[in-house]
């Protein structure tokens, strides 16, 4: 069995999305099984259309650093978080739903862009495999 | 024995080591992979990944600001 990497996406920020994909792609290519757990702010990016809606968590400035940094990863040919979402999925990536932060944001399976989802799940199924990962984080 | 080749050039972190995970997972074993790239950090990085998905690295070089990987499933 390859070794795990289990993350919580906890912020729906843009700047950590970046940061859970990247690593989530890292581990993948570097052969582990990765899952990634979307809850509290996180979940809402699961949204259709969800995924680039996060502001900036630093530098917000009204929506002025986010077409900063936008502008400056487009220069420097970084992926888009649609790439990066599809590649963990090919690469084999999991994607597990909050089911607490839907009942509590009231979010709806449907409103959800339910083709990347794997499974729907609670702190149980987190710990589950936290247990037995080589890595977890909290971001 | 197939032979593919895999242009990542101008490409940032993560998508080199992601590219070569894909290109790693449609080719048999015994296939041979070739990686082309200018990321700096990713020419130490898929030798890294390469030892840790124990895929024999055959050889490694760097020409001007390109480097080019050659791996065997």
């Amino acid at each position: 069995m390859s070794e795990k990497a289990t993350i919580i996406v906890h912020s729906g920020d843009l700047d950590k999305i970046y940061s859970a994909l990247i690593i989530g792609n890292g581990a993948l290519a570097m052969g582990m099984d990765v899952s990634l757990y979307f809850t509290f702010w996180g979940l809402l990016r699961l949204k259709k259309g969800g995924l680039n809606k996060g502001a900036l968590s630093k530098m917000h400035m009204l929506g002025l650093g986010k077409l900063m940094i936008n502008s400056r990863m487009k220069k420097a040919n970084v992926a888009s978080l649609e790439r990066l979402m599809a590649d963990f999925k090919e690469l084999g990536g999991k994607i597990i739903a909050c089911e607490m932060t839907m009942e509590i944001m009231g979010v709806k399976p449907s409103d959800l862009n339910e083709g990347i989802i794997d499974s729907y799940g609670a702190v149980g199924t987190y710990i589950n495999e936290a247990r037995s990962s080589a890595i977890t984080l909290f971001i | 024995m197939a032979q593919i080749k895999v242009d990542v050039r101008g490409e940032t972190c993560p998508v080199p080591l992601v590219e070569m995970r894909k290109a790693l997972r449609k080719v048999d074993q015994g296939d041979i992979i070739e990686i082309i790239g200018t990321h700096p950090a990713s020419k130490k990085e898929i030798p890294m990944a390469a030892d840790a998905l124990s895929v024999k690295i055959i050889s490694d070089e760097q020409i001007g600001n390109e480097w080019k990987i050659v791996l065997q499933k």
